[in-house]
């Protein structure tokens, strides 16, 4: 069963356009959503949620339309935006009360673990917490409520490299138990690279790829030769190419490369900066 | 103290420490690599007959790879004969197949030979040389 299943969704604003998005996350795997800054990535998120009406397409999570019974979605939805906010004043404790009227199915004692594993103050009022405390703690309330489908919006943007590894240690331990599925948004590329089953990547509204994540790291490489060299390369086995002075750089598909070549292994990174290059012309 | 008390929970689970190391600056694509490193744990006999694997999921999930990966390689190592799944239960070694780990290293041994083969034609050695030699450290290891 597919955890969430997204077909042919757009969405229009003013100098912006989320074009025909497809995409499908089976129930138990990580999706990366990986993008530039208006790449389109919080509008699905959005969409998602519910918070913004699609203009056309459709959106399923758990086999059913996500605009019926919202409420009850709701419940089974973990979500972590960007932005963390809770009432300035609010502690750890008070968090919990609130919350405990709010999901029928709030889990105290879970909720405390992740408190003191990611070693939050019980006291110290939310105005008080660093982005990176106040991240961690949203990520703690997502976690508490018996939520099947985690969705992140760039959660780990804007922290250091120790409180982002914690943050994805817990993420991938939440989808150990196979019922548990996690989106998460992210320009920091090599975050997703290292958890993710899945890569979709946006780019100026429109999906240009959603594929496995290994499956993408055996297909590409990195080709590096002269100019005189590159004239023996099957044109259509290059994906994107950068040239200086000295060399030629290209993205290829492995398999169409002669073994004359050595192949160089591709970063996520590379694949989507290569391609997003092509697309746009350079 | 800590690696005794780990060793601890894995042997109570029937799992012993596996060593398996993915390279990510390999060629070799990383479904192959836990494939292979698992079925040389079983020839070599580190896992035993009827030992359990770590679970697709918790094995992916340690590794920090993803599940899709994990299971294909677990599911050649079945299609191959090396485990067997339980459905429920997971997945274990299977038993011991002599004449594939026979056929297995008879393939390794004829790579040596082709490889010695080359190097000997590359600077003239004789077949009677190569074999004189190889009588030679047959007799110093015995």
């Amino acid at each position: 069963m597919n955890a969430l299943v997204i077909k042919d969704l757009s969405k229009a604003y003013k100098g912006f356009k989320l074009d025909n998005i497809s995409l499908t996350l089976p129930r138990g795997c990580i999706m990366g959503l990986i993008g530039e800054n208006g790449a389109g990535k919080t509008t699905t998120i959005r969409l998602i949620l519910n918070s913004r009406k699609r203009d056309s397409g459709s959106i399923e999570i758990f086999g059913e339309d996500n605009r019926i019974n919202f409420k009850e979605k709701k419940e089974d939805m973990g979500v972590v935006l960007d932005e963390a906010y809770f009432p300035d004043n609010f502690t750890v404790k008070q968090v919990n009360v609130v919350m405990k009227s709010t999901y029928k199915r709030w889990n105290e004692e879970l909720f405390y673990r992740y408190i003191d594993k990611l070693s939050l103050p019980h006291e110290k009022a939310f105005k008080e917490f660093s982005r990176g405390m106040k991240m961690k703690l949203s990520i703690a309330v997502a976690l508490s409520h018996d939520a099947k489908l985690l969705l992140l919006d760039e959660a780990t943007s804007g922290l250091d490299p120790i409180a982002r590894d914690e943050i994805l240690n817990i993420i991938n331990d939440f989808t150990r138990d196979e019922s548990n599925s996690v989106l998460i948004s992210s320009h920091i590329v090599s975050d997703l690279e290292k958890i993710c089953d899945y890569i979709a990547f946006l780019h100026k509204g429109r999906l240009v790829f959603c594929e496995e994540k290994d499956e993408l790291l055996e297909k590409y490489g990195i080709l590096k030769c002269s100019r005189a060299d590159f004239e023996a390369v099957p044109p259509d086995a290059v994906k994107g190419v950068k040239e200086n002075n000295y060399c030629i750089e290209a993205l290829v598909e492995r398999r169409r490369i002669p073994s004359v070549f050595s192949v160089e292994r591709a970063s996520i990174e590379d694949i989507i900066v290569f391609i997003a290059r092509e697309g746009t012309g350079r | 103290m800590l690696l005794l008390y780990i060793l601890y929970i894995y042997s109570r689970k029937g799992v012993g420490i596996l060593d398996i190391i993915i390279s990510n600056s390999s060629n070799q694509p990383i479904y192959d690599q836990i494939y292979s490193q698992i079925k040389n744990l079983i020839i070599s006999g580190k896992l035993k007959e009827g030992e359990a694997l770590p679970s697709i999921r918790n094995l992916a999930k340690d590794l920090r790879i993803s599940v899709i990966t994990t299971k294909r390689a677990y599911d050649e190592l079945e299609r191959d004969g090396f485990i067997y799944t339980v459905a429920g239960k997971g997945c274990f070694v299977a038993e011991k197949n002599v004449e594939l780990i026979k056929e297995e290293n008879l393939k390794k041994i004829e790579e040596y030979m082709q490889k010695i083969a080359e190097l000997a034609a590359m600077c003239n050695i004789s077949n009677d040389e190569l074999v004189g030699m190889f009588q030679i450290l047959i007799k110093e290891e015995e």
